[in-house]
């Protein structure tokens, strides 16, 4: 089968999010599509998937002119689709999910049985490890995708998309996943891999195509194109891929996160007896796959959430179930992981998201009156000095891109002498050149004497930046590891839980 | 293939939130602790107010009638003494170390004693006809149940239904109009139709026009509850012959009415009652064992998954409100059936203590049942109270039901996971 999306146009209202894009994807062969957040492959994807219906250009399979309606029309031609968001019910058992629009049935009844036994014939066939009756909610997100595939290969899918699908998963997940998509290859499918990851298109694909803002820039051999070549061809300029910075010079220790343990509502462990310590000077990257205690690890340091034992400080303040206010007038910066969340207020404009940490400081209010001839000043200070994007200080920061989102929250939080930074997740979903900057800016701070606490899912963020790596596996910490001493693979097992220091020291 | 990707998926796989699943049970949580210290100084209240109130009680043996000849008394006063101490008791072991996996049962047994210490005080030195109060208890509880499971249905389709009473009120209504001009059967059908165009609206407004559910829920209870009484008044009071139908029989059933004590309680009941119990089976087994059911579940948790599995989530929920609104309706018909005519606010709340049947039922219809039962009990047991002769004020057992639902809402809500996707309107590109 050849399917071929010609002149595919999509606009927006005020964006043009596919312009005049060709692709053609064959039978038996890997496709990757890269590009950076927003260049428009989730769109041009969603276009073929029948979500989204092209203003113009058309879709041909093997010549002929095809229309997708619904998703159905594109299911029933064939195509599958495994969202980066997975669209599974948490609450339905596997079986559930795969059958779901084609539940097979005895009478009136739904047919159990056979649904699980489809199950269990194509994850034998392709070695997913599937328990059909196993619920959704309890799986690993590696497993959770393989019943995103089971679903798309129940519908016999000739063409298979992938939409950024190695985001959630370990290193080892990874290349669990790989085996997959050379399976599903071999077996004469054709596979469109979307992807930010340079290494991993390079890796799997048997062709690249390269889309920015829209547009189709260039397609290209991975046998011919290295790394360096294909981020410039994606982000349009020479980009420094590596983060450059100088040897460490760590002082004396600032956070002291002691024996800290905190459970959610229903008494889950989420963050278990942690012990750690992160010195002036340095940059210790927080790795771990989604999920494992990273997030309510920060909520606990910067006073969002309840500790039920431990001790925090920072230069000897103690800051256990201090408010967040008080964490912050202890000089300490936090850049939040979700920045539309908890990192802005999106209706407020640029100048006031930069006042939110200091509004009713000295400097910005007198009494209970607002000081904005000072507020405004600040505001363009800072757009300046942090590079911005924005059309003026007035506009709401919610129309923003991502990047220049997360620019003024990193222009908030660093603007001012500081004893620790926290990160979290600084550049997800920001493009390649304000992701250099930020990086920067984190090394700037460290170098002016911060402690730095970077957490980050992407291993790859935190390998560039720290100079050492925590590993948090199940609310705990199973490594402390010096940046140099160690390595992509050796983080990545322990990010598996298949190492613990901890395990090893007793043992 | 490799066997390298052969894991089980048994969520103790590699670098998950799994580990989320393992509940600390070494220390009990902040939480846990408060709720159990909570339920202990419910306990405590409930002994207080058993020596304050039921001690007194003009005492004498209460006479608890089982069927025609078989009967039993209990002591009002030692009752409620025992009662009192089992509480005190229960109340100071659950505040200092909790009561651990008994919880639950002791509550219940609790409950159980403490009812039966009031209905004893109520019934000093009187006779109490038992399976009279349980049969009305099941009659009181239809309704309910009725509404409750138009409830369910539309919420687990994801749309909020704040709109039973008015569903139920339209009913009444219509089944009370159409009824007097032909027959109680032609208006339960006419119920059923108005109803549904009524959850047509809401489905409309909530799917079309993004309209915000809850505020469209009260608009049509409102508008209902306006309308009706406007005819009411100007229309009905004057001409009696558009409302008068007479009421409906209870149908005994052979051989089963028979049986001693269940007999009378469960089979000697109008066809609402019959009706109302199949219809419980016939949805839990549509919801959990069909495609239907499948899909229907799929579009209230994660209506996206649904819609790109070619599942048309639009549809699916207009014609699960439709559905819902005729079950509605054919529940409001019941007052029709029961009273032989529409009074102005006739169903009186009874659609929002069906709402709190739909949430303590956990948005099961087995579960809906039982909380139905409670609320019915606490129903009957009211109106049973204002033929004895007690001290409590008429007006304040009119308001029995909701403290009730009050109480038992407050206790129930946490924990309770409602759909996901519960109030979220859907986006078909």
């Amino acid at each position: 089968m050849e399917l071929e999306l010609r002149g595919i146009t999509k606009r927006f209202p005020g964006v043009v999010a596919n312009d005049n894009v060709n692709l053609t994807i064959r039978s038996g062969e890997v496709l990757a599509l890269v590009g950076e957040n927003g260049a428009g492959k989730s769109t041009l994807m969603n276009i073929l998937y029948g979500l989204y219906h092209a203003d113009e250009g058309d879709i041909y399979i093997d010549g002929t002119p095809v229309k997708f309606e619904t998703s159905g029309d594109a299911i029933a031609a064939g195509i599958g689709m495994v969202h980066q968001h997975f669209m599974l019910v948490p609450v339905f058992t596997v079986a559930e999910n795969v059958v779901l629009g084609i539940e097979p049935t005895r009478g009136l009844s739904l047919d159990r049985a056979k649904a699980a036994a489809e199950v269990e014939r194509i994850s034998d066939e392709y070695s997913l490890g599937l328990e059909p009756d196993a619920l959704i909610e309890n799986l690993p997100v590696g497993i959770q995708q393989r019943v995103e595939i089971s679903k798309v290969l129940l519908r016999d899918a000739e063409i298979v998309v992938f939409d950024e699908p190695t985001a959630v998963l370990t290193p080892q997940e990874i290349d669990d996943f790989f085996r997959i998509v050379e399976a599903l290859k071999a077996s004469g499918r054709g596979i469109v891999f979307i992807t930010h990851k340079l290494t991993e298109a390079l890796r799997v694909a048997d062709r690249i195509s390269v889309l920015r803002r829209g547009q189709t820039v260039g397609e290209a051999d991975p046998s011919e194109i290295d790394e360096v070549g294909l981020a410039e061809l994606m982000v349009g300029r020479p980009v420094q891929l590596v983060v450059d910075k100088s040897p460490a010079e760590p002082g004396a220790s600032t956070l002291q996160v002691n024996d800290l343990h905190v459970v959610d509502a229903s008494g889950r462990t989420l963050v278990d007896h942690t012990t750690f310590d992160v010195r002036a000077g340095e940059i210790v990257g927080i790795a771990g796959v989604q999920g494992n205690g990273q997030t309510e690890l920060v909520e606990a340091i910067t006073g969002l959430r309840e500790i039920l034992s431990g001790t925090v400080s920072v230069d000897g303040i103690d800051l256990t179930d201090a408010s967040p206010r008080d964490v912050h007038l202890a000089a300490v910066a936090h850049v939040p992981e979700d920045r539309q969340r908890s990192g802005l207020v999106s209706e407020f404009s640029v100048a006031e998201n930069l006042v939110l940490t200091r509004y009713h400081s000295d400097e910005f209010s007198s009494g209970v009156t607002m000081n904005w001839s000072r507020v405004r000043e600040n505001a363009r200070e800072l757009v300046e000095q942090y590079d911005v994007r924005t059309p003026s200080i007035d506009t709401s920061a919610g129309t923003l891109s991502g990047g220049n989102q997360q620019k003024v929250i990193v222009a908030r939080e660093l603007s001012r002498d500081l004893r620790l930074v926290i990160a979290s997740q600084p550049t997800r979903g920001v493009d390649v050149g304000s992701i250099e900057y930020i990086h920067a800016q984190v090394v700037a701070a460290r170098d002016e004497g911060a402690a730095v606490m970077v957490v980050s899912t992407e291993l790859d963020e935190v390998m560039a930046l720290a100079d050492r790596v925590i590993v948090l596996y199940r609310g705990r910490v199973v490594a402390d590891l010096d940046r140099d001493a160690t390595n992509h693979n050796e983080v990545g097992l322990y990010m598996a839980g298949a190492l613990d220091q901890n395990e090893q020291a007793s043992a | 293939m490799s066997e390298g990707i052969g894991l089980k998926n048994t969520g103790h796989g590699p670098g998950t939130d799994a580990y989320l699943g393992m509940v600390d049970s070494v220390t009990r949580t902040p939480d846990e602790i408060k709720r159990s210290r909570n339920l202990g100084i419910a306990y405590l209240i409930g002994a207080v107010i058993t020596v304050a109130v039921f001690v007194q009680g003009t005492g004498g043996t209460a006479t608890f009638n089982l069927d025609n000849d078989a009967s039993f008394g209990i002591g009002a006063i030692p009752l409620a003494w025992i009662c009192a101490v089992s509480l005190a008791v229960l109340g100071g072991v659950q505040i200092s170390r909790g009561t651990a996996n008994f919880q639950s049962a002791l509550l219940g047994v609790a409950a159980v004693l403490f009812i039966f210490t009031l209905m004893a005080w109520a019934a000093a030195g009187q006779s109490f006809s038992l399976t009279g109060t349980l049969h009305d208890a099941l009659k009181a509880s239809t309704p309910l149940v009725f509404g409750a499971l138009g409830g369910i249905l539309c919420e687990r389709s994801g749309i909020i239904n704040i709109a039973i009473e008015g569903f139920l009120l339209a009913g009444a209504f219509t089944s009370a109009v159409v009824g007097s001009v032909t027959n109680l059967w032609i208006g339960m059908i006419a119920a059923m139709i108005v109803s549904s165009l009524l959850a047509l609206l809401l489905a409309w407004l909530a799917i079309r026009f993004l309209v915000d559910q809850v505020i469209v829920g009260f608009a049509i209870n409102f508008f209902v509850l306006g309308l009706t009484s406007f005819v009411d008044a100007r229309v009905l009071t004057s001409n009696p012959e558009y409302n008068g139908v007479p009421t409906l029989a209870e149908w005994k059933i052979p051989l089963l009415s028979d049986i001693p004590i269940i007999g009378p309680v469960l089979f000697e009941q109008t066809i609402y009652v019959y009706l109302g119990l199949a219809l419980v089976a016939l949805v839990t087994w549509a919801l959990f064992s069909t495609k239907w059911g499948l899909q229907t579940r799929a579009v209230g948790e994660h209506p996206k998954a649904a819609g790109t599995l070619g599942v048309n989530v639009l549809r699916r929920r207009y014609v699960n409100l439709a559905v819902a609104g005729a079950i509605t309706g054919f529940g409001g018909s019941w007052w029709t059936a029961d009273v032989g005519r529409f009074n102005e606010n006739i169903t009186n709340g009874r659609g929002f203590i069906a709402l709190a049947v739909v949430l303590v039922g956990r948005h099961h219809p087995v579960g809906a049942l039982c909380a139905a039962l409670l609320f019915g009990f606490s129903d009957a047991l009211a109106l049973k109270f204002s033929f004895l002769s007690t001290s409590i004020p008429s007006e304040f057992l009119e308001l029995a039901p909701f403290l009730v639902t009050l109480i038992v809402v407050a206790s129930v809500g946490r924990g309770h996971r409602v759909p996901a996707a519960l109030g979220q309107p859907y986006e078909q590109q």
